[in-house]
């Protein structure tokens, strides 16, 4: 029995630099596991969700999705961008039916796909803007049209790149809680990178920590045994999540300290 | 779940807000006389300005006043058409706009047509942008001997003056615009899969239409200013012969009324093309 997503010995190098990003990265992920990637800046985490996602080559070694190999980007892998990438000149609404209209098209009519975007834009709570442009809403109404996207594509793997990073604190919870929501209702398999030991360890089912760059490779995996649904008001003293949060954070900045830092 | 409904209810406020004052409402017309008035007091004082020069025994040039006696009918009347080139400026400038008209929407067609492919092909990129970049410094009137050798005619040979003159800013923004289109704009495609003609339909002219907007306002600009060129060598109706055919009659005060009016006309076109723009690329600034 294969692994759902299998990322065998993947390396990724860059013409121009002496060493890889990504050394020989292995990482074997469940269906509707919930893993976050996290390492500090330039170790490869966005690097290596680009890969998964299909958007740049492997150099050595590979992923397998359900058996098999990825080459090239695709709707079963969709994602949600750091920047949210929302087509400025397209209303909520007509990002999510550019996608749905695109990848849908033989498995729905005209009148599902309509419906199948409404759905998934009142997943993430925002019906009341679908006819507003990107530049008419804020930051955290962007991020949930481009994950209302990303879900509308019926993804086998939910790819989440840094996805709260340019988001203010309270924001970012209120996302976090509704993505929890969201995946709780429907058991998507997520990756998510991100560079917030909170949010990695209130979100995730494992955390994958990695080395720092070049030549980074996984360190650690940690496997976050707290029940779902999860309150952040009640973990918050929760041992189990101080115990986890610890353990990311002396990886972090006790045995991979950032090098640049450290340099200072 | 929610953090905000474990916290229990807030008892409701009871505190009495003072009653504000009402602001005063803010004038629209004062905002509009202080565009409105500078610039007519700029105009007076120019205009005062010029008679005072304009009236010594050794002027060259007619002071306004005698302008509005020499061309009053010109002014007053535009469209009156005695038949042959004696004709209201109106008239001078319809068939001037006409071929601007037509040249200006060759150009814009196969200024995009031939921007996106230099844009998306590499290989054209380094194929033609050198020898464009060559031709874009030719001045426009350079190209009319030999128009009109190859036409043999005045209206084409005019019109493919305006087409030659416009087509490079065109081409040169548009494939800039298409060089420009975000890196994440083309990762959601790739993600969605658009690829060929869709790609381009749907993501890369959106996002190119500020650049293309930009190369449009140039070329209708220069189209403009190479059709007086033009039409004074060429002849016939047109504004730019009528300039000519009042230089050599020496009527000083028709020339200064139709150099207004050409200013004027030049000012409106950019103005409707920028607006155009504005339409078509709404909501694209800025995200």
């Amino acid at each position: 029995m294969h692994p759902f997503l299998d990322i065998t010995k993947l390396s990724i190098a860059f013409p121009k630099s002496p060493l890889p990003v990504l050394r020989e990265v292995d990482l074997k992920i469940e269906r509707g596991e919930y893993v976050a990637v996290i390492g500090h800046s330039g170790c490869g985490k966005s690097t290596l969700l680009n890969v998964v996602a299909g958007l740049l080559p492997a150099t050595a070694g590979g992923v397998l999705l359900e058996g098999r190999e990825i080459s090239g980007p695709g709707p079963d892998r969709a994602v949600v961008f750091q920047n949210h990438s929302l087509l400025p000149w397209l209303t909520c609404y007509e990002n999510v039916k550019l996608a749905v209209d695109q990848t849908l098209k033989g498995e729905m009519n005209k009148q599902q796909r309509h419906d199948w975007v409404l759905e998934n834009l009142a997943l993430v709570h925002m019906t009341a803007a679908k006819d507003k442009r990107p530049n008419e809403i804020s930051g955290g109404m962007k991020q949930r049209i481009g994950i209302a996207r990303a879900l509308a594509m019926r993804p086998k793997v939910l790819l989440l790149d840094e996805p709260f990073g340019a988001l203010d604190a309270l924001t970012r919870a209120h996302l976090q809680d509704q993505v929890m929501e969201i995946h709780a209702r429907l058991k998507t398999t997520v990756i998510m990178i991100t560079h917030d030991v909170d949010e990695a360890v209130l979100l995730s089912d494992r955390i994958v920590m990695l080395t720092n760059g070049p030549n980074a490779t996984v360190g650690e995996i940690l496997t976050v045994d707290l029940e779902r649904p999860r309150d952040r008001l009640k973990l918050a003293a929760d041992p189990r999540f101080v115990a986890a949060r610890t353990a990311v954070l002396e990886f972090l900045h006790s045995r991979h300290a950032n090098p640049a830092l450290q340099a200072a | 779940m929610n953090a905000v409904s474990t916290k229990p209810a807030a008892a409701p406020a009871v505190v009495s807000r003072p009653v504000l004052a009402a602001l005063p409402k803010p004038s629209r017309i004062v905002p509009i006389i202080a565009q409105v008035v500078p610039p007519l007091m700029v105009l007076a004082l120019l205009g005062l300005g010029w008679e005072y020069l304009a009236s010594g025994p050794n002027a060259t040039l007619p002071p306004p006043s005698k302008v509005w006696v020499d061309a009053r009918d010109l002014i007053v009347d535009p469209f009156f058409d005695r038949g042959g080139l004696d004709k209201g400026l109106f008239w001078h400038l319809l068939a001037s706009l006409q071929r601007v008209a037509l040249g200006f929407a060759l150009s814009a067609v196969v200024g995009v047509a031939l921007g996106m492919l230099i844009g998306s092909s590499p290989f054209c990129m380094r194929g033609l942008d050198p020898i464009f970049q060559v031709l874009r410094t030719v001045p426009p009137l350079a190209w009319l001997p030999l128009s009109l050798a190859a036409f043999r005619e005045a209206q084409p040979s005019a019109i493919f003056v305006i087409f030659i003159t416009a087509i490079w800013p065109i081409i040169i923004n548009t494939a800039v615009g298409v060089l420009n289109v975000p890196q994440d704009y083309r990762n959601v495609a790739a993600v969605i899969r658009l690829r060929g003609l869709a790609f381009f339909w749907k993501i890369v002219l959106p996002a190119a239409a500020p650049y293309i907007f930009t190369g449009l306002k140039i070329g209708i600009g220069l189209s403009w200013l190479a059709i007086i060129a033009a039409e004074m060598l060429i002849g016939g109706v047109g504004i730019g012969f009528f300039i000519w055919d009042a230089w050599n009659s020496s009527n000083l005060s028709d020339i200064i009324v139709a150099l207004i009016y050409v200013g004027l006309v030049g000012f409106m076109l950019d103005k409707v093309v920028a607006l155009a723009g504005r339409i078509a690329t709404r909501g694209t600034q800025a995200s």
